[in-house]
This record gives structure tokens, C-alpha cells and sequence, in this order.
């Protein structure tokens, strides 16, 4: 039985081989992109749009409304990153419904790649709004003496991050191999069934735990600003209360 | 005794304990939250959506450590480094 589907090579030449994690990557990289362009080649803006439009609307509307809701800023800035990182999760782990393929965010060295895209993410977005000394400044936040507990807590999160998504996607695939050898009639369909639900909720989560990263990270400016619209019309009717 | 199957014996019976213990503690917590949640949506039923999304962000946080549990269960029976060096020497 193999756990991660880096021990599966498909190909090699050399010192050189592809295993089943790169290339599935691709399959998902390229049917996301290739999706994408070619609907994206005719939109229209009129009251009757395609089918294929409507669904990339419904998907795109759908992010920034989440990321509106979970960071309370304006979802711009953040879209290509976090739904980037929610659509290719959501699609790694959908195909598992494809016979053969194997989902590569069931390798650990996938789910490192994310979770380091989010370690530098998080202080590219803290810089871009508030520049480096502010950002800085963040990790001495309480007293100084909790420099090091608020580094450590960067970098532990970034491997929960990384242990967590390769956690629940290799389960999965390990329950499914062994109930095939126990049971191979029904119950491997209904885990399987089981893991598609996991896969998205996953893919929900690792997008949201991103978006809350980066928006802790850049959240001084909001405050600074003052006129954010709609956080500061939600914050005022809580601060009735006290 | 010779030590590949101490080790054997050993990788094994940790890896029950280990996914044994390590679950108790995670299904108690998830089991809290989700009743919390319920009981909190049963009263504010406007806010069922932020519960909700809120609910499914604290679970998998929870879960994640059960996941921990799994992982290094699955790591002491299929890549035990201590399994593969005996093996290999001997």
C-alpha cells in the first residue's frame, strides 16, 4: 500500500523522474487554468450570459463574499491568493472521483508548498499595508519578551497548517485502501463519499485560516483609517452593549 | 528478544495507544462544540450562517489534533525510521 503518491513514478530518466504528485498537480493546474481562459474568452455583459459564465460568477461572487465576512476588509486585494489557494485544493481533492488519480494534496510535500505560500504571504500583505517598521513592530506586541513565542507561533501554525490538510486527504485515501481489502462492496464508496465532503470542507479551511493570517497581519490599518464603510457600521452597534 | 521484533512489537502497540488516547480528547471537544453551536443557533437563528462557518473553522482546528495522532500512528507503521534502520543493518 502506498501512503503518498510521491512513491508512485511515472516517469524517469536519469536522475530525473516525475511521480504521481507532480503530475497531477498539472492535471489540476492546467484544468483550472485552461477552464478558466476558455470561458473567460467570451463574456458578456448583458443579460444573458452562458452557463459556464454563470458558474464562474457564482464561484468568484461566492470567495469574495466569504473573504468579506471572515477579514471585514474590502476582498480585492486578497482574492488572487486565497482563491487561488481555496480553488486548487477544492479541485485536487473533487477529481478523487476520477478513477487512477490520485489527489496531491495527499503528499506532505504538496500541503509544505501551501502552507509555506501562506508563511510569505502573510508578511508580504503585513508590509504592503503597513509598511515595514509597523509589521515589524507586531511581533513585540504585548511586551518584548514574547518575541519568541509569537515567532514560534508563526512557524508551528504553518506546519498544523501543513500536517492538517495532508492529514485529512491521506486518511481518507488509507481508509478507502484498507476498506477495500475488508469490505470492497459498498463501504468504500460511502468513506470516498466521506472524503469528498472532507476534501472541500479542507479546502474551505485552509482558505480561511490563510485569509484570517493575512488580515491579523494588516489589520492596524483598518483601525487607522477610520472609514472602512461596512466593518466600522457592523462594529458600532456592538460597542452599544458595553 | 532481538530488537526487530522489540521494535516491532513496540511500533505497534504505540500506535493503538496513540490513536486511541489521541482521539478521546478531540471527540469530547467536537462533541462540545457542536452542541454549543446547536444551541446557539436554535436561539439566533439569523446568525446560523457565521455560526456555522465559525463552527466548521473550530472543528477542523480541533479535529487537526486527531489528525496529529493519525499521522504519527500511520508514520509508526509504515515509516518507522527506527523499523528501517534495523532492517536494513540486519
Amino acid at each position: 500500500m502506498t501512503i503518498s503518491p510521491d512513491a508512485i513514478i511515472l516517469w524517469r530518466w536519469g536522475w530525473l523522474h516525475i511521480n504521481a504528485t507532480m503530475a497531477f498537480t498539472w492535471v489540476v493546474m492546467f484544468l483550472l487554468a485552461g477552464g478558466s481562459w476558455l470561458i473567460t474568452r467570451r463574456l458578456s455583459q448583458g443579460p444573458v450570459i452562458s452557463r459556464w459564465q454563470n458558474l464562474l460568477e457564482v464561484v468568484v461572487t461566492g470567495i469574495r463574499d466569504q473573504i468579506r465576512e471572515v477579514s471585514r476588509q474590502e476582498p480585492g486585494r486578497y482574492l488572487p491568493f486565497v482563491g487561488t489557494l481555496f480553488l486548487f485544493v477544492a479541485m485536487a481533492n473533487l477529481l478523487t472521483v476520477v478513477p487512477g488519480y490520485r489527489a496531491p494534496t495527499g503528499s506532505l510535500s504538496t500541503t509544505t508548498a501551501l502552507a509555506l505560500c501562506v508563511l510569505i504571504a502573510v508578511p508580504v500583505y503585513g508590509i504592503a499595508a503597513e509598511g515595514v517598521v509597523a509589521y515589524l513592530r507586531k511581533y513585540t506586541r504585548p511586551t518584548v519578551l514574547m518575541l519568541p513565542f509569537n515567532i514560534i507561533g508563526e512557524l508551528s501554525r504553518t506546519i498544523a497548517l501543513a500536517v492538517r490538510l495532508y492529514g485529512n486527504i491521506m486518511s481518507g485515501t488509507v481508509i478507502v485502501a484498507i476498506l477495500v481489502g475488508l469490505a470492497p462492496l459498498l463501504f468504500p464508496i460511502v468513506m470516498r463519499l466521506l472524503g469528498l465532503l472532507t476534501g472541500m470542507i479542507q479546502a474551505y479551511i485552509i482558505a480561511v485560516l490563510a485569509m484570517v493570517y493575512i488580515a491579523s497581519a494588516s489589520k492596524i490599518e483598518r483601525r487607522d483609517a477610520g472609514g472602512a464603510g461596512s466593518a466600522e457600521s457592523q462594529d458600532t452597534p456592538e460597542e452599544g452593549h458595553g | 528478544m532481538d530488537s526487530v521484533s522489540l521494535i516491532g512489537m513496540v511500533s505497534v502497540i504505540t500506535a493503538g495507544l496513540t490513536i486511541a488516547i489521541g482521539s478521546v480528547g478531540p471527540a469530547l471537544g467536537e462533541a462540545r462544540a457542536v452542541a454549543q453551536a446547536l444551541a446557539a443557533m436554535a436561539q439566533q437563528p439569523d446568525e446560523a450562517g457565521t455560526i456555522s462557518r465559525t463552527l466548521f473553522v473550530g472543528l477542523a482546528m480541533i479535529e487537526s489534533t486527531a489528525i496529529y495522532c493519525f499521522v504519527v500512528a500511520m508514520i509508526l507503521i509504515f515509516a518507522n525510521p527506527f523499523w528501517d534502520r534495523v532492517t536494513a543493518g540486519g
